[in-house]
């Protein structure tokens, strides 16, 4: 059960190989998170198993990883079903599976640009619909939709990611609306540029964080019951103005 | 939401649960998660408001879900009185047994359950059964403090004190420090049946802990001026203000919490005797501002209640300090020695001080300072009031309430199938 600061107890993070997912996991057991399930492609995998000795040694009580796509859609109702009628009530629901990908790669195979789309927001739907009746029915829960600063404004450089976190990002508020009153919410984290393996060897952004950082603007957040987080906070004021620059100008700044 | 409006409607209002249970609630004033259960059924029990009162013996038989203010209003113009009130009236007959509410007068008079003679329980498996310390005692002692999760009470029979006068003799004492006002309450509680001290948890240094410490007790007739003789028993409290709708979070910070307590601290005289008070002035202070709770904003505030046993003075001098240090301002603390505890498994009570307060939940430094409060009471030996909780782990409970494994043996013998559930009984592993 959450509790009003906003701790939870059991966690289930959809992505759970995700390095922002973990980080924010990890943060959690730190405080009194005690069950954690990592939905992932492949749970006998030697970094999930590292993952869930982590997350052990670091007092999480319950650990487990069980199998999820989130492109296999037509599998999400029964992992779902699984994990919340074996662990209980899960008190946080973490989306952070998502594809990143290269645009130029994107540009010659329209396919491989489906198949990013496909993950981040056709799994994020299929994932969050599930989550939002198991909310419904256990009367709590929050889905932490781990968004991007890309979905405010799409750039030339990574439109095809941009295009699917913004139809992410609507999607999730959308139904954050659709869940008042049900005791369910949705949290909609927009990170920057984020150091990790998703972004090796590229160049960074400015207003670059880490996972570790994310998580602790994440946990903030749920304790003052955000709707939506910024990692770091101040980007939220440099996309406030971005968003109404002229195209021309947008253009040049985002090709930076 | 169930509202059951007449007895029979009571009597099945567990029936056909699925797995998100039930849980009877009064007028929801607990600060955390336990008159909650999300998903789940909860039985409003206010529809149902009706008393009896045997005037030889001032003995009460009341409804689960009659409210103290009701309650007072009935007795006090008989020559009666409540046999514990807290610092509202905004409190069930059937609350008052979940939480075994305590209140200015513990060290002489003990908890609500104290006072409680029997109450009509409604067990998951549809039977209603008189429940005294003589006909299940064990049953008795895990519903009187029980948070509700051993059945649903459906009336209780409690003993009532007499008084002759609605007004209290009052003496105020201002306390320039902590060991001051803890000498003086030491001291007083002997001579006052009511006792509490309004404790400044912003003040540092040699200002550490002062505090005001009002004590009273009931006056006798020929205390009262000779022109109110009719009025002696008059019960007519006032609501002076609503705090209204849409106060932003942050109108208390740390800079008006400060000059408030500031305020607070130096309005009060040195020392005054003898200052008659109504009920509503002495007791009652938070039903003065209706919705006072608007104060804090959207984002809210958290209560919390703990209490030391006598022997761990340095323990709460230490949790005094911290606060203090904290950027976590607490607005108006009260500090107050408990008597003994009774049997109650799961009962807040027990020989002590008893440190409460109100911290607006802004601060990301909170949880962690709340947290080590939580391990300095527990390695004391103390424990935290689950009424007002809101965030404990679970793993200390063990720890605060050693009665923990008596108290789930009685709830497994009577709800084996745990139909009774709260969000607090889910967030403690009670449930």
């Amino acid at each position: 059960m959450r509790d009003a600061l906003g701790a939870v107890q059991s966690v289930l993070v959809l992505g759970g190989s995700s390095e922002i997912g973990l980080a924010i996991t990890r943060r959690l057991v730190q405080d009194r998170c005690r069950t954690v399930v990592l939905g992932v492609r492949e749970p006998d995998a030697g970094a999930t198993r590292a993952a869930v000795d982590d997350l052990r040694r670091a007092g999480a009580t319950s650990v487990e990883a069980v199998r999820f796509d989130a492109c296999d859609t037509a599998t999400h109702q029964a992992v779902l079903d699984d994990v919340f009628e074996r662990f209980g009530d899960i008190d946080l629901v973490v989306v952070a599976f998502g594809v990143l990908g290269e645009q130029t790669d994107f540009d010659t195979h329209p396919a491989h640009a489906v198949e990013a789309v496909q993950a981040n927001y056709v799994g994020a739907v299929s994932a969050g619909l599930v989550t939002a009746d198991r909310f419904r029915q256990q009367g709590h829960g929050t889905l932490l939709v781990l968004s991007s600063v890309a979905a405010e404004r799409p750039r030339r450089s990574n439109y095809v990611y941009g295009s699917s976190k913004a139809g992410l990002d609507a999607f999730a508020q959308g139904l954050g609306d659709a869940l008042v009153g049900t005791g369910g919410r949705v949290v909609v984290v927009r990170p920057g540029f984020v150091h990790s393996r998703m972004t090796e060897g590229m160049a960074a952004q400015p207003f670059a964080t880490t996972p570790d950082a994310v998580a602790e603007a994440v946990v903030a957040g749920l304790q003052k019951g955000r709707e939506i987080i910024w990692a770091p906070g101040i980007l939220r004021w440099v996309f406030a103005v971005m968003r109404h620059l002229p195209r021309p100008l947008w253009r040049i700044v985002s090709a930076r | 939401m169930a509202q059951p409006a007449t007895v029979t409607e009571l009597e099945h209002c567990l029936d056909g649960l699925d797995g998100r249970g039930a849980l009877a609630r009064g007028l929801g004033r607990s600060y955390g998660d336990a008159a909650q259960n999300a998903g789940g059924r909860v039985i409003d029990t206010t529809g149902l408001a009706s008393l009896e009162l045997d005037a030889e013996t001032g003995t009460v038989t009341a409804s689960a879900g009659m409210d103290l203010d009701r309650l007072l209003r009935v007795l006090v113009p008989r020559g009666f009185f409540v046999p514990v009130t807290p610092g509202t009236r905004q409190v069930t007959v059937g609350g008052a047994i979940a939480a075994d509410i305590h209140g200015k007068n513990h060290h002489r008079a003990g908890s609500w359950t104290d006072h409680v003679v029997s109450f009509r329980l409604l067990t998951p498996d549809g039977v209603v059964q008189q429940v005294s310390r003589d006909t299940d005692g064990e049953l008795f002692r895990a519903t009187a403090g029980g948070m509700g999760l051993t059945g649903v009470v459906l009336d209780a029979t409690f003993r009532c004190p007499r008084i002759e006068t609605s007004r209290l003799v009052v003496d105020t004492d201002r306390a320039a420090d902590l060991d001051t006002v803890m000498a003086l309450m030491e001291e007083g509680d002997r001579h006052y049946p009511y006792s509490v001290a309004w404790i400044d948890l912003v003040a540092t240094g040699r200002h550490l802990g002062r505090s005001v410490l009002t004590s009273g007790r009931f006056a006798r007739l020929d205390e009262l001026p000779a022109s109110s003789g009719d009025e002696a028993l008059v019960f007519e409290p006032l609501e002076l203000v609503g705090a209204p709708p849409g106060i932003p979070s942050g109108l208390l910070n740390p800079l008006t919490i400060r000059a408030f307590n500031e305020l607070w601290y130096r309005k009060a005289p040195t020392r005054r005797r003898d200052e008659l008070q109504t009920i509503a002035q002495f007791f009652h202070p938070l039903d003065g501002v209706r919705n006072w709770n608007r104060l804090y904003g959207p984002q809210g505030f958290l209560q919390w209640q703990c209490v030391v046993p006598f022997g761990a003075e340095a323990t709460l001098r230490s949790m005094v300090e911290r606060l203090a240090r904290s950027g976590c301002p607490s607005f108006l603390a009260v500090l107050k020695r408990f008597g003994p505890g009774n049997d109650g498994y799961l009962s807040f009570p027990a020989p002590g001080w008893t440190l409460a307060l109100d911290i607006p939940t802004g601060s990301t430094d909170l949880p962690r300072l709340l947290d080590e409060l939580d391990t300095s009471v527990a390695e004391a030996g103390g424990r935290i009031y689950l009424a007002k909780d809101a965030r404990l782990r679970p793993e200390l409970l063990d720890a605060m309430y050693p009665q923990l494994p008596d108290w789930r043996r009685v709830r497994a013998r009577v709800d084996p199938d745990g139909r009774l559930r709260s969000d607090l009984g889910r967030r403690l592993g009670l449930c």
